[in-house]
């Protein structure tokens, strides 16, 4: 059984959707790096799914589709609304919410 | 006669008053004051019927009821009242008539609408009832934390210029207290648990306990620091003066002459019966702090300016001969105690009022914009020196009754304190004559001054005629009408209790044993 | 003691005594203007109707065997161990008090009305009057200490309100409000010596302390002395708590005259008198009470000799005679009915002596200033007389009172036959001088040699109702000595109280006392008239005179010496402990808040609104609970 190549796999996803989270400052991109981080996780679901055997781990990465996608759409929403008011798209322009 | 819920219908009767009161539509200010009015009297009239129900020979608590309220933790809605408590009662259901007639004339700023103030002070009237009416810790608790809303808001609403930085002084306070108790509270559930097998909040099932030494201490603390910022003493007392200062005169009255009782009559109630052990251990630290507070706010009295802040004062200075009753252990000395609470709150509240009259005239809480106003209000200058003896616990006024009791009881146990704190009758005389004279006495002056439309009257015989400066004089009414039937109840009882003060000792003093002989029975 | 059996007949009534100027007061004070009209006679009538009360008493008193009786009233106070009745004790002690408050007090209530006549305030001045009398009655009368306590501080009361009774003159105000407070002093003594005693003996009434006195350590019952003494010494102006009573002439004069003369002030000496039984036990506080006694006599004559007030003169007189009476009632048994002879005798003739400066300044407008007076005898000749005797009889001049009850007193001190009593007896007879000196001083300045009246000033004599009592009490001040000490001895009179009275081996005969004192007297009279009568007095007093004199005139510096130990050094620690208060105690508090406070808002600062910053920040966070996770499980 190769779990190994799947976990790394997903490991080597997170972390790229990590690291472009903390270094992109266009929220598109942000967003889509959070994409990445969810659906690797979804295959880590899915993976340690498969090696149990059981259908949890399945169910759990539908759970995170479903809420992936309403984030999305509550997400996206922001952005251009944000777009709209600021003619930016740029995270850091978008500062106002602090101490 | 003696199962008529007394108790629960002097909790009921306001709460639900202050409810029908705060529905008033704004401007029916009359209608609300009126309201108010009856249900405080139907109140003291509840209290004098559960005192002639109340049988002194009889149980320690007595008028009892108790519903279950949360099962689960065994809390139970719980009242009763042995003679302490009822003592309180009678005082609240006195002084809540007298507070309603003494704000009958207080306005606002902006013509606001004083409904709401009414409301408060009911719903205050009826957690009031429900601390000293509580036999059950958790309940007790709950009305301990309750009275702190209506009375913030009398602060915060309807106070001084001062009055929010006063009123979240106050709240902090009490709050830090309060949640401190709760600790202790908790504490007590989790011993009566181990000790009994189920846990209960029950006064009567607590007292039984036998609880460890060490952990007496801390439980006694918990309890303790509460009910020392409530009460107040030094060096826990420094939100009571701006408080008193800032609150308006009849939420300072119920303030210092009921809210700041629960303190004293916690230790006496809570601490001594419950925790024996640790109140022998600290009882020589706590007269410390009584002995250094009698003195300590007897000197601070003298140095205010501000006549309410003055008031306050002399309370913390009262304050300390409470405690030093209360932690004296004899039965004398706690007789004198509880009795010292009712005339406190009595004399004080007299003079909080007369003060507030004063203020109400001239416009200013400094001292030093008074003069000489005995000459042109006979019946203020009066009522001020009968509250101020009372204050200072003259013979024939119902303080010197109690302060005699607290001392002479004391002396026999604890005769350095009781030494020191008989000092303290000379600072006494002196603030409150030094407030007097400067106010009362000496020629007219201050804000009180008026040009005059008719030439001065000629000056009596001996009175020699330089006494105002030329064409200016007081413009000062005397006391009218509503003000005089406020002042009357407050001074007959300040000269009947002086003199013949047994019946109200008889009700006390048993129920002072009870929690003595709890004190030492449990060695 | 003897024996106290329960009041029968009209003795059972002797509350009435109390009850009656209570009531008068109470009447006065919540009628309002409404009694202004007659509120003066009906207070002189129930002071009037409490001396015949107190008359019928003594009589009927007289006729029992047992005189000693007690009315039981009501439960005062009762809690746990402690239990006080409210009670009365009629005996012989409070009989002849009783007869001298509410005798004199009739005679100055009439006077009143006759001095008061054109106050504003005469109605308020007659009830206090009244409340004077009744706590008065009820200080003498009262059968424990805890009732004593209660009349002594109500007698404190009048005393503050009635020397206020001009309170718009800042002066009055003061002066009853250092009088209240040098009061409450000795009061804190006395209650100490209730508490002591209820520690002791488990109570309070007279009967219990006296009965059981016996059974407690001496060094308690010499504590006890000690604080009944200082209770005594504030009330009566003495030694250290004098100061109050030259300034509590600010009052109006009859109240200096019953209430600073003849009756408040003597109380101290009751008090000693009526704790025979405590001091009969202690030596050591009989003797404080001697040293006080001589040491204030002396005080109160040589401040006596500087004054120009009238009224002040005639107050440290009364400091130096209650000094007397004190020395008296320190000597024990031989002296106890020697000072209260004096005391009754002092209480006619100084009585009579301020009425009559009352009267004086009553003609000139209320001038107090002796150097502004002068030539009176012809202008007010009954004044003069009346004045005349009262201070013959002060000065102890043969066969006036004072000659029979202060030569009594001295006869007392030498009977001690030791050094202390010579000593005592030479104080005593320096202190006769003295006071003819300072007497003689003030008849000439007032009533001899050329008027220095202000212009506009036109003497006259007083009307009847003013002179009346006058004339009475200068008939108590020739007669009383002679018929106290020697007609009708007050020492049989005393005899159930003190026991009876010893025949004692003069060392010194009695008239040789006698004529020593005269023989000082007469040199006080004759160095007066050298001083004062010869040559023409100045309109004002001298700047530049001797450091003796300045030492007198300022009271030997008793005011300077409260002022720099306890005002001063008491305001400034007033002062700075608000400024802890404020500062520290409640700066802490507040501190405690802006601490908090402050630290919230630079914690807010990490707060940049950078969605990065924060990512990182969870980031972070996930990777220390991951390593944390593997740290456990992997140790």
């Amino acid at each position: 059984m190769t779990l190994t190549y799947y976990l790394v796999l997903a490991a080597i996803l997170f972390t790229i959707g990590a690291v472009g989270v903390l270094v992109r400052r266009n929220a598109i991109v942000v967003f889509m790096c959070v994409e990445l981080m969810l659906n690797s996780v979804n295959l880590t679901l899915v993976t340690f799914a498969r090696a149990t055997g059981t259908i949890d781990g399945q169910i759990m990465a539908f759970f995170v589709m479903v809420v992936a996608a309403a984030e999305v759409v509550v997400g996206l929403a922001i952005i251009m609304s944000i777009y709209r008011t600021r003619r930016s798209a740029s995270i850091d322009d978008a500062n106002l919410l602090k101490y | 006669m003696t199962d008529f819920p007394f108790l629960l219908l002097m909790i009921a009767v306001p709460a639900i008053g202050a409810a029908v009161v705060a529905a008033l539509p704004k401007g029916r200010d009359l209608l609300a004051k009126q309201v108010s009015l009856g249900i405080s009297l139907v109140v003291l009239l509840l209290a004098v019927l559960a005192t002639a129900a109340f049988d002194v020979g009889g149980d320690r608590f007595q008028l009892g009821m108790a519903v279950p309220w949360i099962p689960d933790f065994g809390v139970q809605f719980a009242l009763g009242v042995d003679g302490i408590a009822l003592v309180m009662l009678l005082l609240i259901g006195v002084l809540v008539p007298v507070v309603v007639g003494a704000s009958w004339r207080d306005e606002l700023p902006g013509g606001r609408s004083m409904t709401a103030y009414f409301a408060w002070l009911l719903l205050l009237e009826a957690f009031m009832v429900g601390v000293f009416a509580a036999t059950d810790v958790f309940l007790f608790y709950v009305f301990f934390e309750a009275m702190l809303v209506p009375m913030y808001f009398i602060i915060g609403s309807f106070g001084g210029p001062r009055r929010q930085y006063a009123a979240v002084k106050f709240f902090l306070y009490s709050l830090v207290g309060g949640l401190i108790m709760l600790a202790a509270v908790i504490g007590l559930y989790v011993v009566s648990n181990s000790q009994l097998g189920e846990g209960t909040f029950a006064f009567d099932a607590l007292r039984g306990l036998e609880i460890d030494p060490g952990v007496q201490k801390l439980l006694f603390l918990g309890f303790f620091i509460a009910f020392a910022i409530k009460a107040p003493l030094v060096p826990f007392h420094t939100w009571l003066p701006d408080s008193g200062s800032e609150a308006p005169i009849g939420g300072a009255v119920l303030l210092v002459g009921v809210l700041d009782k629960v303190g004293t009559f916690g230790f006496l109630r809570y601490c001594l019966p419950l925790f024996p052990d640790a109140s022998r251990y600290f009882a020589p630290f706590v007269l410390v702090l009584a002995v250094a507070g009698i003195l300590y706010a007897a000197l601070l009295a003298m140095g205010q300016s501000d006549m309410k802040r003055l008031v306050a004062y002399t309370s913390i200075s009262h304050f300390g001969f409470i405690a030093l009753g209360i932690f004296a252990f004899t039965t004398e000395a706690g007789t004198g105690a509880v009795l010292y609470m009712v005339n406190h709150g009595i004399a004080t509240g007299l003079l909080f009022l007369v003060v507030g009259m004063l203020i109400a005239r001239g416009g200013s809480r400094q001292i030093g914009d008074y003069g000489g106003v005995a000459a042109k209000a006979p019946l203020l200058a009066g009522a001020f020196l009968l509250a101020g003896l009372a204050s200072l616990a003259l013979p024939g006024t119902n303080s010197f009754v109690s302060e005699f009791l607290v001392l002479i009881g004391s002396f026999p146990t604890r005769p350095v304190f009781t030494i020191l704190a008989t000092a303290g009758i000379i600072l006494a005389a002196l603030y409150i004559l030094l407030m007097y004279q400067r106010t009362m006495h000496g020629p007219a002056r201050g804000v009180l001054l008026a040009d005059d439309v008719e030439p001065p009257a000629p000056a009596g015989h001996g009175a020699t005629a330089t006494l105002t400066a030329p064409k200016r004089s007081l413009r000062v009414l005397d006391l009218d009408r509503r003000e005089l039937a406020i002042v009357a109840p407050l001074v007959a009882l300040i000269i009947v209790l002086g003199v013949y003060p047994q019946p109200l000792l008889n009700l006390i003093e048993p129920a002072v044993a009870a929690t003595m002989s709890d004190l030492g029975g449990s060695d | 003691m003897s024996e106290t059996l329960p009041a029968e007949g009209l003795l059972g009534w002797s509350w009435l005594l109390i009850a009656l100027p209570l009531a008068g007061a109470a009447v006065l004070l919540l009628g309002g203007r409404r009694t202004d009209r007659w509120g003066h006679l009906l207070g002189t009538a129930t002071v009037v109707a409490s001396f015949v009360v107190g008359l019928l008493c003594t009589f009927q008193l007289a006729g029992l065997d047992e005189k000693s009786v007690s009315v039981d009233l009501f439960t005062f106070i009762s809690s746990g161990d402690l239990d006080i009745r409210a009670g009365l004790l009629y005996d012989p002690l409070s009989a002849a008090f009783v007869l001298l408050i509410t005798g004199v007090g009739s005679l100055i209530h009439i006077y009143s009305i006759g001095y008061m006549a054109h106050d504003d305030g005469r109605r308020r001045f007659f009830a206090y009057l009244n409340l004077f009398v009744a706590a008065m009655l009820l200080l003498v009368l009262g059968n424990s200490f805890v009732a004593l306590y209660v009349g002594w501080e109500g007698v404190g009361l009048a005393s503050y309100l009635l020397i206020a009774f001009w309170y718009t003159r800042p002066a009055a105000a003061t002066a009853a409000k250092k009088a209240f407070i040098m009061n409450r002093v000795g009061d804190v003594g006395l209650a100490l010596a209730i508490f002591l005693m209820f520690a002791q003996l488990g109570t309070t009434d007279y009967a219990g302390v006296f009965g059981e006195i016996g059974t407690v350590a001496g060094g308690t019952v010499t504590a006890i002395g000690l604080l009944l003494l200082l209770g005594a010494c504030g009330k009566s102006g003495q030694f250290p708590l004098q100061a109050w009573l030259p300034d509590a002439m600010e009052g109006p004069t009859p109240v200096s005259a019953l209430i600073h003369a003849a009756t408040m002030v003597t109380a101290g000496v009751y008090l000693i008198a009526r704790c025979s039984p405590i001091y009969d036990e202690t030596p050591t506080a009989r003797t404080v009470v001697l040293a006080v006694g001589a040491l204030t006599l002396l005080i109160g004559a040589i401040a006596g000799c500087a004054y120009d007030d009238i009224k002040k003169v005639l107050a440290y007189s009364t400091v130096s005679q209650i000094g007397y009476m004190f020395l008296a009632v320190g000597l024990g048994p031989a002296g106890y009915v020697a000072g209260l002879a004096h005391l009754y005798a002092h209480g006619f003739f100084k009585a009579g002596l301020f009425l009559g400066a009352g009267s004086v300044m009553h003609a000139m407008n209320d001038q107090v200033d002796m150097r502004r007076y002068g030539g009176l005898w012809k202008k007010m000749p009954i004044t003069f007389a009346t004045f005349g005797l009262g201070y013959l009889a002060l000065i102890g001049i043969w066969p006036l009172a004072g000659a029979f009850t202060k030569d009594a007193i001295i006869e007392a001190a030498l009977d001690r036959h030791d050094t202390f009593g010579y000593l005592l007896a030479g104080i005593a007879v320096l202190g006769a001088g003295l006071t003819a000196f300072y007497m003689t001083r003030l008849m000439l300045m007032t009533f001899f040699g050329r008027p220095r009246w202000e212009d506009g000033v036109h003497p006259h004599e007083s009307p009847v109702v003013m002179t009346l009592p006058m004339i009475v009490l200068a008939v108590g001040s020739v007669a009383s000595g002679f018929l106290l000490v020697s007609a009708f001895p007050l020492s049989d009179w005393m005899a159930p109280v003190f026991g009876e009275p010893e025949e004692a081996a003069h060392v010194i005969a009695p008239a040789t006392v006698l004529l020593i004192v005269t023989v000082v007297s007469l040199l006080g009279i004759a160095l007066a008239w050298l001083f004062v009568g010869r040559r023409e007095i100045p309109v004002t007093a001298p700047v530049r005179v001797s450091p003796v004199t300045r030492a007198a005139r300022n009271a030997l510096y008793a005011d300077t010496v409260n002022e720099s130990l306890f005002m001063r050094p008491g305001q400034w620690l007033t002062r700075a402990l608000v400024f802890v208060d404020n500062r520290g105690v409640d700066g802490a508090v507040n501190g405690l808040a802006a601490t908090l406070g402050g630290s919230s808002s630079r914690l807010g600062r990490a707060q940049t609104g950078f969605v990065r910053s924060y990512a990182l920040g969870m980031l972070g966070g996930a990777v220390l609970v991951a390593g944390a996770l593997l740290a456990v499980t992997a140790g």
